[in-house]
């Protein structure tokens, strides 16, 4: 396609080797934090560790996955992202819908358009929403961490957009028959939508999975934690309390491989899904590209 | 087209606007707070009223200016770098002829996007500490100095923080520009060739010419967060040494609001923020529509 000169064919391995390394840097912190939680304690706490493990051992694995506290967590962050992201899904396509229509289909549309974009310009700041939190009740209790996060408006916004790109002789074609605007919806839109679906489930799913300042805020017993908020507790706070350590695990145990153990699992799950959704990730940004 | 009755479009938007007044809209009216000497125990009809005292302890106090200042300069770098890095990133993957070796690439750098701060600060501290972290030994080793402050100095923290955001994000900020740069016409290209010019040329006369209103657009639209240095990420890397100079709106309001307890004061703070946003979200999309034509709904 263009002349491939000699210093543009040095340039091009400079570059491609270049990259490569830029790639490898981005992966190389989860790495040296595996390589450091299979390490055994004098290795780690002596600073030893780079990119392979000194002394193999599994302990620190044995003594985090042991911890029910830990275990809790994890349950409670699966059951408020599998309820959350329904819920979001399921109020994302009824409020995208109506907002996907024309004025002239819908009048009010507009005025419900600014209504939930005006959410995202502005808000109320912190303390007044730990207000409403509290009259409403929620503080200690699991479904804090469902409800206020339920309106996705962003989502809401990007489904919207792909509605409007369905085609309209569908539509048209429904309302000929006698369908009803739900109906439409639910026989047309949705099975045509599946994809812009499950990759906007996939980004809830990243959300609700990573969200740890809510649980941190609203919730004050470790038990009722999330996953995350667990996580920013032993890792961030380097608070080990609600593990207790006999002297026998003393010795053979370092705070740090403990807490690479830890960092470890709280990133596998995404690091196991990431390469085979990559490309729905990708797709998503480009799902609301406005057509001019 | 025969136009059938509204009112099941209604239905449909109401739960979610129901959601949206109940958790977006009633804490709207909650700024009522920050004219006032809040405490719970009172709540909004007995706590006294002090009008625009908090907003002036907001700009005298040492702290809570430096805090605003702080935030400028850290949201501002970081819009600046990851706008940079990802568009000279994106050239560069460009100039990649197989196409396994830059698929690969981008997989690799996406990756660091999907981490949670809770997750990444965990490791940042560690490869970052002064006493034997990953880089510091690597840097004593090869360059022979002192290991380097990285989260326990102002300045230096600062550095980190835009550095490390720039290094988690980029790789996800390129995929925009990736995919402007596929809609390229490659008759373009091949005229260029025909004309004679160098790869180096053709970048400098298409390519880049290409991509600009794309970055012009990215870079509009993230004017709206010049406010919001990343409270995930400071939060989570953060100590008291480095409030000076590291600490942004975001966690000064966490901290005056749930470890002080000054609730007026955090609500000032609070608002002064989302106004300021406001005021800039609102220029910086006008300004995308009239230098791109690029709308969100």
């Amino acid at each position: 396609m263009y002349h491939k000169t000699l210093p543009y064919r040095i340039f091009n391995v400079a570059n491609t080797i270049f990259l490569v390394l830029i790639a490898l840097c981005c992966v190389l912190p989860v790495w040296h934090v595996l390589a450091v939680s299979f390490s055994e304690k004098a290795a780690a706490d002596g600073n030893l560790v780079s990119l392979w493990p000194v002394n193999f051992t599994t302990i620190a694995y044995e003594k985090t996955l042991n911890n029910p506290v830990f275990l809790g967590s994890i349950w409670v962050s699966v059951k408020r992202t599998v309820l959350g992201t329904l819920l979001t899904l399921a109020l994302a396509c009824l409020a995208a819908y109506p907002l996907s229509k024309e004025t002239h289909a819908f009048k009010a549309r507009n005025i419900y358009a600014w209504l939930f974009v005006f959410t995202m310009i502005f808000n109320g700041g912190l303390v007044p929403f730990y207000v409403v939190i509290q009259k409403l009740q929620l503080v200690d209790t699991f479904w804090v961490l469902v409800l206020p996060g339920a309106v996705n408006v962003w989502l809401t916004i990007l489904l919207l957009n792909f509605f409007r790109g369905v085609p309209k002789e569908l539509e048209e074609a429904a309302l000929i028959d006698g369908a009803g605007h739900f109906k439409t919806l639910f026989t047309i839109y949705l099975p045509v939508s599946l994809p812009a679906l499950a990759t906007l489930g996939l980004f809830s799913i990243v959300f609700h999975w990573n969200s740890w300042f809510d649980g941190l805020l609203y919730l004050n017993n470790k038990t009722d934690y999330p996953l995350a908020t667990f996580l920013q507790t032993v890792i961030v706070q380097r608070d080990m309390s609600s593990m207790s350590f006999n002297p026998v695990e003393l010795a053979l145990l370092s705070q740090k491989t403990v807490r690479a153990s830890q960092i470890f699992l709280g990133a596998l799950p995404v690091i196991i899904i990431y390469p085979f959704l990559q490309k729905y990730f990708v797709k998503g940004l480009v799902l609301g590209s406005v057509k001019e | 087209m025969k136009r059938i009755k509204d009112w099941p479009f209604h239905v449909m938007i109401l739960p979610s606007l129901l959601f949206l007044i109940v958790f977006s809209y009633v804490p709207m009216l909650g700024v009522v707070i920050s004219f006032q000497d809040f405490k719970p125990w009172l709540g909004f009809t007995g706590s006294q009223w002090i009008g625009w005292d908090n907003f002036k302890t907001l700009f005298e106090r040492q702290d809570s200016a430096q805090v605003i200042w702080n935030t400028f300069i850290i949201a501002g770098l970081k819009i600046v770098f990851n706008l940079v890095v990802p568009f000279i990133f994106a050239l560069m993957l460009n100039e990649v002829r197989k196409a396994y070796i830059s698929r690969s690439i981008q997989t690799l750098v996406y990756l660091p996007h999907f981490l949670s701060w809770v997750i990444l600060g965990g490791i940042l501290v560690d490869i970052l500490s002064t006493d034997g972290g990953l880089i510091n030994r690597f840097i004593m080793g090869l360059f022979n100095i002192d290991p380097i402050p990285f989260l326990s100095t102002g300045s230096w923290f600062r550095f980190t923080v835009v550095v490390s955001e720039v290094w988690k994000e980029f790789g996800y900020g390129t995929i925009v520009f990736i995919a402007a740069l596929a809609n390229i016409n490659p008759s373009l290209y091949e005229a260029a060739e025909v004309d004679g010019a160098s790869r180096w040329k053709q970048t400098l006369y298409i390519t880049i010419p290409s991509l600009l209103p794309m970055a012009v657009v990215v870079g509009t639209l993230s004017l709206g967060n010049i406010l919001n240095a990343g409270f995930d990420q400071i939060f989570n890397l953060y100590n008291p040494l480095v409030y000076e100079k590291g600490d942004i709106i975001d966690t000064f309001v966490y901290r005056t609001a749930i470890l002080e307890g000054k609730f007026g004061l955090a609500t000032a703070v609070g608002l002064f923020k989302s106004v300021v946003s406001m005021v800039l979200i609102v220029i910086s999309y006008r300004l995308a529509y009239k230098l791109a034509n690029y709308r969100i709904f």
